[in-house]
């Protein structure tokens, strides 16, 4: 049996008297992509300091590719590469420098080391600063300066943590195009983020935490429809052609749909919401009614977590609710 | 882990930290701007009203000066070592450096040959610019071994900052912590005055410090002084140093990067 990515047994840490986490279990499959999601403080950055060895846990056993990180460190050091919350590079190297030092520190041949940078330096777009001083970088360089140190001693699997907080949005989309390049060639990833719409995008599989707590995991399918309301909404062309809506939608509705006379908008509440959507189109076909405005909303990752923590989340950007539809 | 990776990646380290010190214009004042205004500075306005009172007879200031005045600048060049490394702790590149698969120890001995090559250019420079004041060796042996003898005590002393600096908790704090300890110890010392010139109350202190006889001992190899007693006890002080301070300094790397 292929060993899990990483395998987080019961595991808690306390810093004095501050319970970073209380008992967190959590594994992923190789070459997949986990998303840790939570707010400030959530414990994201512990959880991934302690499966990168930088912390022991206080209980509880962390295992990466099956190596247990407290028992056998060094073992998992070599098959690990780490992107911290903050880029971990030297001011006064240069990009090509960074890269190479942390080659060479994996224990690689100069030659193979110098390669792969040279490699790195040209797929992260930093060829043209790379004989520059890092402190000339911009934040954006530095984390994809950052990344390609972590990702110099082709490890097994990668730690992100939290890779676009505090990027501009071009910044943050180059950042998950690169690592989208990387999960098509399989590398194991677990990613920590803020931003709901990040998990989204990127990950298989997402956790939520909170408070040092897991609080739901799943897909992000899954983790929208224990939410449970998929909504089809439209918008009628005549008030006269009411009744012949409600007769298209009778069947389909998990719950008696609603109407608003003003707008013309029926919302109908359904169980699965692309299923539902193509019924619908056909019945509304068949009853020759032509409607407009036709979409299927799901609940937003902002969704689950209010009703999942009863919070907002507390990031510093006012989160998009980005109800995505069809129609 | 072997002694070769070990070797090899205190090299990689060393050479990081050369970087630093080329690339960042106030370190590479303290370097070498900084020495030689000290050895003008006292020289000149020290040599004067002080040259009279060194009563080694047909001994010039500066042949007393030199040799005390390396001294106190490679223990700067260890106050350096540890400012270094609370900088190093501060930043997210030690998270870095721990999960990786290298050598621990190459981090913190990394800087310390870092600083001794460092160093080692300081005393050259400051030699070039002695030759230029009137200072002479008596032989090239004796040059040689004060070179290394100043260099050994600057090598331990870097152990000694590292330990500082990392209980530290910013490179500020580690500056301050580590002058405390400088300055007292160089200038109540036989480095830029002869002992029998201060009062009696100090004589007993400066007399029992290792910088004392380490100035003396380096003033000695310098001068071709028949002095072995000093010499003998600056290497027991370099090796104790470093028996009691790189097991600390690895010790609180590790407990502080944790
Ligand atoms: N070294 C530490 N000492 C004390 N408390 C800490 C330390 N590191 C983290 N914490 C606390 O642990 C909790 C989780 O922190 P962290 O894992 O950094 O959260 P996140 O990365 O999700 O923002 C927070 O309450 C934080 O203040
Ligand atoms: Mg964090």
């Amino acid at each position: 049996m292929m060993p899990y990515a990483f395998d987080l047994k019961n595991v808690t840490k306390h810093f004095g008297s501050v319970n970073a986490l209380n008992g967190v279990s959590l594994h992923s499959e190789e070459n997949k992509v986990f998303a840790l999601l939570g707010p400030n403080g959530a414990g994201k950055t512990t959880i991934v300091r302690i499966l990168s060895t930088l912390l022991e846990p206080s209980s509880g056993t962390a295992l990466v590719h099956g190596l247990d990180v407290q028992k056998q460190p060094k073992e998992v050091r070599k098959i690990i590469g780490l992107a911290g919350q903050y880029a971990a590079v030297d001011e006064f190297q240069t990009g090509f420098e960074n890269i190479l030092m942390v080659g060479l520190l994996y224990g690689l041949k100069r030659s193979e080391a110098r390669k792969r940078t040279e490699q790195l330096i040209e797929r992260l777009d930093l060829a043209d600063a790379a004989n520059r001083p890092v402190r000339t970088y911009s934040g954006g360089m530095r984390r994809r300066l950052d990344l390609g140190a972590s990702l110099v001693g082709q490890p097994k699997i990668l730690f992100l943590d939290e890779p676009t907080t505090g990027l501009d949005p071009a910044s943050r989309q180059g950042m998950w195009q690169i690592v989208h390049e990387l999960i098509d060639q399989g590398t194991s990833i677990l990613l920590t983020t803020q931003y709901l719409e990040e998990a989204d995008e990127l990950a298989d599989s997402i956790a939520v935490v909170n408070e040092g707590k897991v609080i739901a995991k799943g897909t992000s399918n899954q983790l929208k429809s224990r939410l449970g309301n998929d909504m089809i909404e439209f918008k009628l062309n005549r008030l006269d052609d009411l009744a012949k809506a409600k007769e298209a939608v009778s069947s389909i509705a998990k719950s008696p749909a609603d109407f608003n006379k003003d707008t013309l908008v029926m919302r109908v509440p359904v169980n699965n919401g692309s299923k539902d959507l193509m019924k619908l189109v056909e019945r509304l076909n068949q009853a020759r009614l032509d409607v407009e405005e036709l979409s299927l909303h799901r609940p937003s990752l902002d969704d689950v977590f209010l009703a999942l923590t009863g919070n907002v989340t507390h990031t510093d950007t006012p989160i998009k609710v980005n109800h995505k539809g069809v129609g | 882990m072997g002694w070769l990776r070990l070797l090899r990646d205190t090299w990689v380290m060393t050479l990081r930290n050369l970087r630093r010190y080329v690339r960042l214009p106030q370190l590479l004042f303290f370097s070498s701007v900084q020495p030689i205004m000290f050895l003008l500075l006292f020289n000149y306005v020290f040599g004067g009203a002080l040259g009279s009172s060194v009563r080694i007879p047909g001994i010039k200031y500066i042949d007393f000066l030199l040799p005390g005045i390396l001294v106190q600048m490679v223990m700067f060049g260890g106050v350096q070592t540890g400012i270094g490394l609370a900088d190093d702790m501060g930043k997210g590149i030690i998270d870095r450096f721990r999960s990786l698969p290298m050598t621990r120890v190459a981090v913190v001995a990394g800087r310390t040959f870092a600083d001794a090559l460092r160093n080692l250019v300081v005393i050259g420079i400051m030699i070039a610019v002695g030759y230029l004041l009137g200072f002479r060796f008596n032989s090239a042996v004796d040059a040689l071994g004060m070179v290394l003898m100043a260099l050994l005590f600057g090598y331990a002393l870097s152990w000694v900052f590292a330990f500082i600096g990392m209980i530290a908790k910013d490179s500020e704090t580690a500056q301050l912590a580590s002058f405390v300890f400088i300055f007292p110890l160089t200038f109540a010392s036989g480095v830029f005055v002869p002992i029998q010139t201060m009062p009696s109350w100090l004589q007993v202190f400066v007399r029992n410090q290792p910088v004392t006889f380490i100035a003396d001992a380096a003033r000695a190899l310098a001068l071709g002084i028949n002095e072995h007693g000093a010499i003998w006890k600056t290497i027991i002080w370099v090796v104790g140093l470093l028996i009691v301070f790189v097991p600390l300094a690895m010790w609180q790397y590790k407990r502080r990067a944790s």
